[in-house]
């Protein structure tokens, strides 16, 4: 699965993308972030705040519950600030 | 739709150049309204250098296109161009350009309202600001939620 980080939750990992390999396990978005947490210490820090953290599948904004099925880019980053 | 309805821009950004080629989308455009969000010499308080501006590319043209489409099923826009800009952006420089054109002004206000208020809160772009050797992410408005959400009426 391809993941992609924008603004601070990019820097705070240090890359743009990455490919991973997901748990069958791992259904919703909410526990591809509890699995990402485990991923390291710069995860856990990354993705604390779960409030303050986006998402989107396939370019498209989803919730925490969403089911990852059928993904082929997951993205997150923290609230826009665009405008 | 045309292509050219939503751009994401690397360099300055051409407003009167805009402006006319929305003006000029139709003949029986009577109203064109304009915004242009300007980069401040400030934020909170503090004097910035320049703001620096990340994209989602495809999500972000594609949040803003939506939304564009949202607005011309409500309001009979004749026309409507949406610019971004994104990298180093100095203060003075436009930061996003938005235009609607309708045969009478109220649509064209409103619909370039709606548009702005749904691009704050949904477009996938972050501003970071650059002063006094630096860098800060933007912080998130409560107020422009508020602004977006009033459209769900």
């Amino acid at each position: 699965m391809k993941i992609v980080y924008f603004a601070w939750l990019r820097e705070r990992l240090d890359k743009t993308e990455e490919d991973v390999d997901l748990p069958a396990s791992v259904e919703t978005i909410g526990d591809v972030i509890e699995w990402l947490k485990t991923r390291g210490e710069e995860y856990a820090l990354a993705f604390d705040n779960p409030k303050v953290i986006r998402a989107a599948i396939n370019k498209t904004h989803v919730r925490a519950e969403a089911k990852i099925a059928g993904a082929s880019e997951i993205a997150f980053f923290p609230p826009m600030t665009g405008g | 739709m045309n292509s050219e309805t939503v751009r994401i821009s690397h360099s300055p950004i051409d407003t009167a150049a805009e402006t006319r080629a929305v003006a000029e989308a139709a003949s029986n455009i009577g109203a064109v309204v304009t915004f242009s969000g300007i980069c401040r010499a400030d934020e909170k308080g503090a004097q910035i250098s320049a703001l620096h501006l990340e994209h989602y590319p495809g999500m972000a043209e594609q949040e803003i296109e939506s939304h564009v489409e949202e607005a011309r099923k409500r309001w009979p826009l004749f026309a409507a161009r949406v610019v971004h800009r994104v990298g180093r952006i100095m203060p003075g420089e436009t930061i996003v350009f938005v235009a609607t054109a309708s045969a009478h002004r109220e649509a064209a206000f409103a619909a370039a309202e709606f548009i702005m208020d749904y691009l704050k809160t949904s477009a996938p772009f972050w501003k970071k600001t650059e002063g006094g050797g630096k860098e800060i992410w933007v912080d998130a408005n409560e107020k422009d939620e508020r602004a977006a959400a009033r459209w769900q009426k």
